[in-house]
């Protein structure tokens, strides 16, 4: 029998994605205007996590926060999942690129606002392709980027004041006994 | 204000211009046309009027059937009445977009939604 055996980055992850699928729900209970702007609290978690243990760490807070957030909400495979999915990776991706641009002259902010446009330009796309196939789609389009500039710029501020403050563990509750 | 804009680097200000610049951009490609400013009404293809869309006004246009009622309001015009058989002009209902267009074929009037700059559609050719 295998024993499977929990590291502390492990316990990390968890506990990381744990605190980002909080900030979806909240996400999620802010009312907007329009259904595809919203303020992507859960970013700031995956910024201080890429900024901080790097990009391998934030992709798995990352897809672990669209799965348990999708459960919780209850759209798991629906089309807002795959919506939410397809910006993601994208946002990943990019900022796997964007990470190795000079840390001394672009912050948090330009990480952040980098990965907004690719969230919503990635959703764009998929909801052009396969939910909406129609041009239509594309008058949200100056919408969408004004939110991906707001939002990415706001939470890109609160990631850069997360990460300015002295830099410590998380506190992660270690177990009392284990089974 | 000031602790906050002490987080943002030299780069991040470049950053944010050319994301500005970019949803500056994304505002005429997305939104061809521009903003709708007139509307024009024609009679038997010919301009009966040009109304400003910041004013509101109702106008009768006399085509061969009798009078086809319309109104403008800030922003938007529609057809209000026709007397044409099957009221496709009427049910169109607000026209706000440029390059709209509501035509009343047998009073032979028509109500389209222009912008600062013409776009054509398949009607158009």
């Amino acid at each position: 029998m295998t024993r499977l055996t929990v590291t502390g980055e492990d316990r990390r992850v968890a506990w990381l994605a744990t605190a980002a699928v909080g900030l979806s729900l909240v996400d999620a209970a802010i009312p907007t205007p329009l259904p595809g702007i919203k303020p992507g609290l859960a970013n700031i978690v995956t910024l201080v996590v890429l900024l901080r243990y790097g990009w391998g760490t934030a992709v798995w807070v990352s897809i672990l926060r669209v799965l348990a957030g999708s459960l919780l909400l209850g759209h798991f495979l629906a089309p807002g999942f795959f919506l939410s999915l397809t910006g993601t990776t994208l946002s990943l991706l990019t900022l796997g690129a964007a990470r190795h641009l000079p840390q001394r002259w672009f912050g948090p902010v330009s990480l952040s606002i980098f990965a907004a446009f690719a969230h919503i330009g990635g959703q764009l796309l998929l909801a052009r392709v396969w939910l909406i196939p129609h041009d239509g789609v594309f008058l949200l389009a100056p919408l969408f980027a004004a939110a991906a500039l707001v939002f990415g710029t706001i939470n890109g501020l609160i990631a850069a004041k997360l990460l300015a403050e002295p830099t410590e563990e998380p506190s992660c509750p270690k177990p009392s006994a284990l089974p | 204000m000031k602790p906050w804009l002490a987080l943002l680097r030299p780069g991040d200000w470049l950053v944010l211009a050319g994301a500005a610049l970019l949803v500056g951009l994304s505002i005429p490609l997305f939104w061809q046309g521009g903003l709708a400013d007139r509307a024009i009404i024609r009679q038997e293809g010919k301009v009966f009027a040009e109304v400003d869309l910041r004013s509101k006004r109702q106008l009768e246009v006399a085509g061969p059937l009798g009078i086809t009622l319309i109104a403008v309001e800030p922003g938007r015009a529609r057809v209000v009445s026709d007397p044409g058989p099957r009221q496709y002009c009427v049910r169109q209902g607000w026209l706000m977009r440029p390059g709209e267009i509501a035509i009343c074929a047998p009073n032979r009037v028509s109500l389209q939604i222009a912008g600062r700059t013409r776009i054509y559609d398949s009607i158009s050719y």
